[in-house]
Formats: structure tokens, C-alpha cells, sequence
């Protein structure tokens, strides 16, 4: 493993982006952040900037509008930045596959590095996807 | 002194959605403010003329997330209202529960990220944690912490069981003592009232003006409430009052909503009183929905939630149109916002507790021409055709 991987496993910091969501995802990632579940024990930090992000978190079901600032933002990451899709909207779609404003499945705009199903999905999912990656990353 | 363009957002640090503001500033003071729209948009109600009515149930409780069981109440309303259905007593009794648990953690994730806007971030833990009770009662329920999938044309998909009422009491009753705190923390902390205390007054005039709904509304002193008004589910049958405040500001806001919250256990513990009492079926078990239109509503946590459905006998409706609170509350900050200082700016846009994935609205605009494919003035000529031809077709009026 290289020293950026390594430190990369170590204090994950995530951005949060939420293109077309329902506010579900959005609520049960800040859920997984606060007391009851508490992962910022582990020294994961919900950034307000991309640039200082290792993760970046996609909710929803991907909008045109949404879609131009979906790979601006990315452009801007720090590299290696991992994306990770969480709920059903932006594993798959769901039911807004038939929108006539969807841009597509949100993997074909951006490379995808993880996803977690559900809807919404419980903050132990959450945390479960994060293990996996983390456990992934370190495998190699 | 020059003035300068603030922008805030669609990808702000604050926001938990995106949406744009641009703020006009001179100085420290707001002159301008403009709200864009329209990354959240997913065309819902085109998607629902696509689905057959037992699946835009579940559609629409996909509008929002936190207010996620009052679209499926309006929605079922509007469907009982259009098929003249009368759901059985024990259903009415569930629907009143469900949406009052629901009012209860959005209440508190409200007061959490307000608490978040202005640095309290203690306020934001606190609710944060003792909002989680509430969900669990809910996957105990619902079998979901969120999208219960609780509602049904002619009913409710799950009984509450008998052994459920003692759990739910317990932790309403827990929840009591947590409200009683929030009070103190935030209604009686001076440093609280000086922070909010005359920021962003919103005037009952503006409220008529703009048409303001739910705790926004009341915090001015204007009594609006569909449970109240037009009363629906077990709000008529359980004893509760409507809370209102004078002061219109952001403190007056954050109190209505503390405040509301006592009211909302109140008629949790009326209804599961009832509950225990009134036996027998929860499903009308309804075959068809016949043509026609019907319009329903509830009150979410954030105001008025206006569903309209037409049908032409067939199993999927022709038209689907909601109206979601935060589409009247948001205009508002042109009032609240403007004239007041940039900091704070997002704590009296947060104070409307708006909701953007319900808000969404969608406008063609010509790439080369930089127009609008349809106008304000189009679109009321448009339905106002539209009108007279339904009205002919339906024979009301004669040619």
C-alpha cells in the first residue's frame, strides 16, 4: 500500500453532495455523524469544501442542473478522491429513471468507488459501506 | 459605499440541499435578495400520471424525506375525496398518530440545524439525539425509520398493534422532559433572545401577502391550520389547540415549533387513548377509483400540503399536481431577509424550516435566445383556456 492510500484510509473527511435527493439520505448521513451513532469518533469530519474532502458522498437521483456542478466539483477534488453513491436514487434511479429531467445514472457522469443501497439507508448501512471501503482500500 | 453580490450556494457548506441565493449587499446590510431554483427538480407529477394509484402513494411520499408521510395524507385524502370513501375510525386514529410522530422529529431536526445556523452547535447534538426515539418507534411501527409506507386509499397498511401503545406511550412521555429542556436552553437563554430576538420580522400583512403557511404563519399571529380548518383523520376527534406568537421573528418561530410540540404529544396520547378503545377493520378495501377530481390536504410540519388528482376511470390518475408549503414560505424572505445584516441572512432563511426537494418548480429557458419557453402571463392564459375548455367538455357551461 502507498503512503497516499495509507493516508488515506486514516480520518476519513467527507463532502456531502445532494443533487436530486428527498432529504432522506442527507438526514441519515448527518444522523450517522451525531450522537446515537457517532462516527466522527473515528475522526470522520463532514467538510464544507471539496478541496479538503477524501470522500465525496452523492444522494439522489442526478438533475441536468445538478449534473454540471456534479463533475465541476469533482474536477476540483483533491485526487484520490473516492465517491461514494448512497440510497437507491443514486445506486440506480429508482422510480425517477422515467424523469424527463434525470441526466443519467449519476456512474456513467463520475467514477464510483462504492455504493450503498437502501431507502433511505440506516445509518448502520452507512457506516457498514464505509467499513467495506475502508477494508477494500486496504487490500489494495 | 459599493455594493457587492454575495453568493450563497447551490453547494454551500450550510445548506443540507441545493439551492442558489444571491444576496445584493451594501456593507453589511441586505438590499437584494434573489432565490434560483430548479437542481432538485425530478418532475414527480408527470412521473405520477405514469403509475397506477396504489404506486403514486409511494410516489409521492418520495417528494420530501422529513415531511415524508404528509404527501401520502394529502395524497390519500385527495383520492378519498375524489372516490367519496370514508376510511374506518381505527384508520383515522393511526394516520393522526403517524403524522403527529412525524411532526415531532422534523420539529426537532428543525431546532437541531437552526441551533447549527448560529453556532449553538450543543442545541443541534441534543436534538439530534433525542430525535432518535421517535425513529425507532417508527421502525417499531412501520417497520422504516423513514418513508413509513403507512398510508392507503381507504385506510393504512399496519395496525398498531396492542403491545406497540405501551412502547409509544413511554416514549412520548420520555420525550417530555427532553421539550422541557429545549425551553429552557432556548426560550429562556438570553444570549439566544439577543441573538434572535427582532431578526426577521415577517408582519401578519406580509403573511397575507405572500400567502405563508404553518408555523411561519402563526409565529405572526395569523391562526392558520388545516387540522383546525378543515378538519381531516382524528384531528376533530382528539382535544389540541393551534399555537401562535405575535412577534413574527425568528425567535417567535423557533417558540411556535418548541410549543407545538407539547400539542402534537397531547394528541398522540388522545388518539392512543382511542386507539385501545375503537376496534375493528383499518382498510375500507377499496376496487376502483372512479372518474372525477378531488382535492386533499394536511398539515406538515412546515405548513399546508395541498394534493389535487384527476381521473378518468382508469387505474392511473390524469393529472397530479401538489403544492408543497416552502413554495408559498420561501418567497417570504424577500420580506424577512432584506434589510437586515448579512449574518444574519441564514439563520432568518433557515427560520422558515424550508424545503427545497418539495419546492422544485421547472422553466424551459432557449439556449440561443436566452428566453423563457412560457411566461407568468402564458401560463395563467393557458390554464385559463384550459379551464373553459374542461368546463365545456363537462357541460357546465353552455356555448
Amino acid at each position: 500500500m502507498d503512503l497516499k492510500t495509507k493516508a488515506l484510509t486514516k480520518s476519513i473527511w467527507v463532502f456531502h453532495f445532494a443533487a436530486a435527493s428527498c432529504n432522506n439520505c442527507d438526514i441519515e448521513i448527518l444522523d450517522a455523524m451525531t450522537p446515537k451513532f457517532d462516527l466522527e469518533r473515528f475522526g470522520m469530519l463532514k467538510v464544507g469544501s471539496i478541496r479538503h474532502a477524501d470522500v465525496m458522498l452523492v444522494t439522489g437521483a442526478i438533475s441536468h442542473k445538478a449534473a454540471v456542478r456534479l463533475k465541476r466539483l469533482y474536477e476540483q477534488a483533491a485526487k484520490p478522491c473516492l465517491v461514494v453513491a448512497v440510497g437507491c436514487c443514486a445506486c440506480s434511479m429508482c422510480i425517477f429513471r422515467d424523469s424527463y429531467n434525470m441526466a443519467g445514472p449519476f456512474d456513467r457522469l463520475v467514477p464510483v468507488h462504492a455504493y450503498i443501497p437502501g431507502c433511505p439507508p440506516k445509518p448502520e448501512a452507512i457506516i457498514m459501506g464505509v467499513v467495506k471501503l475502508v477494508k477494500a482500500l486496504k487490500k489494495g | 459605499m459599493a455594493k457587492t453580490i454575495i453568493p450563497v450556494g447551490p453547494y454551500h457548506p450550510l445548506q443540507e440541499e441545493p439551492e442558489f441565493f444571491k444576496l445584493l449587499v451594501e456593507g453589511e446590510k441586505v438590499l437584494e435578495l434573489e432565490i434560483e431554483l430548479g437542481y432538485n427538480h425530478r418532475g414527480i407529477e408527470k412521473i405520477a400520471e405514469s403509475k397506477s394509484y396504489d404506486q403514486v402513494i409511494f410516489l409521492v411520499e418520495r417528494v420530501c424525506g422529513i415531511c415524508s408521510t404528509s404527501h401520502p395524507i394529502a395524497s390519500v385524502n385527495a383520492l378519498e375525496d375524489l372516490a367519496d370513501i370514508k376510511a374506518p375510525e381505527r384508520a383515522l386514529y393511526i394516520r393522526s398518530i403517524i403524522g403527529e410522530l412525524e411532526r415531532l422529529h422534523s420539529h426537532l431536526l428543525w431546532l437541531g440545524l437552526a441551533g447549527h445556523f448560529i453556532g449553538y452547535n450543543t442545541v443541534w447534538m441534543w436534538a439530534w439525539r433525542y430525535r432518535e426515539p421517535v425513529l425507532d418507534i417508527f421502525e417499531r411501527v412501520t417497520g422504516n425509520r423513514q418513508h413509513y409506507a403507512m398510508m392507503k386509499v381507504g385506510g393504512v397498511r399496519r395496525d398498531i398493534e396492542s403491545d406497540d401503545i405501551p412502547e409509544i406511550w413511554k416514549m412520548v412521555d420520555g420525550l417530555l422532559p427532553v421539550i422541557d429542556m429545549f425551553k429552557g436552553a432556548v426560550i429562556d437563554d438570553p444570549v439566544i433572545h439577543a441573538r434572535l430576538k427582532g431578526v426577521g420580522i415577517l408582519t401578519k400583512e406580509d403573511v397575507f401577502e405572500y400567502g405563508a403557511l404553518g408555523p411561519t404563519a402563526r409565529a405572526s399571529g395569523v391562526a392558520i391550520d388545516v387540522r383546525k380548518d378543515d378538519p381531516y383523520a382524528a384531528y376533530p376527534l382528539v382535544d389540541w389547540q393551534v399555537i401562535t406568537q405575535e412577534e413574527g421573528d425568528v425567535f417567535a418561530k423557533a417558540v411556535v415549533r418548541i410549543l407545538e410540540m407539547y400539542e402534537s404529544i397531547k394528541i398522540i396520547k388522545g388518539c392512543l387513548d382511542k386507539l385501545k378503545a375503537v376496534g375493528g377493520e383499518i382498510d375500507a378495501k377499496v376496487k376502483e377509483i372512479p372518474p372525477g377530481e378531488g382535492i386533499g390536504h394536511h398539515e406538515a410540519p412546515r405548513g399546508e400540503v395541498f394534493h389535487y388528482v384527476r381521473s378518468d376511470g382508469s387505474n392511473r390518475p390524469v393529472r397530479y399536481k401538489i403544492r408543497a408549503p416552502s413554495y408559498m414560505n420561501v418567497p417570504t424572505n424577500q420580506k424577512s431577509v432584506v434589510g437586515g445584516t448579512v449574518s444574519d441572512a441564514t439563520i432568518t432563511l433557515a427560520a422558515v424550516d424550508p424545503c427545497y426537494c418539495c419546492t422544485e418548480r421547472v422553466a424551459v429557458v432557449d439556449r440561443k435566445t436566452g428566453k423563457k419557453g412560457l411566461t407568468g402571463q402564458d401560463l395563467i392564459k393557458l390554464s385559463q383556456e384550459k379551464t373553459l375548455r374542461i368546463k365545456r367538455h363537462i357541460g357546465m357551461m353552455k356555448e
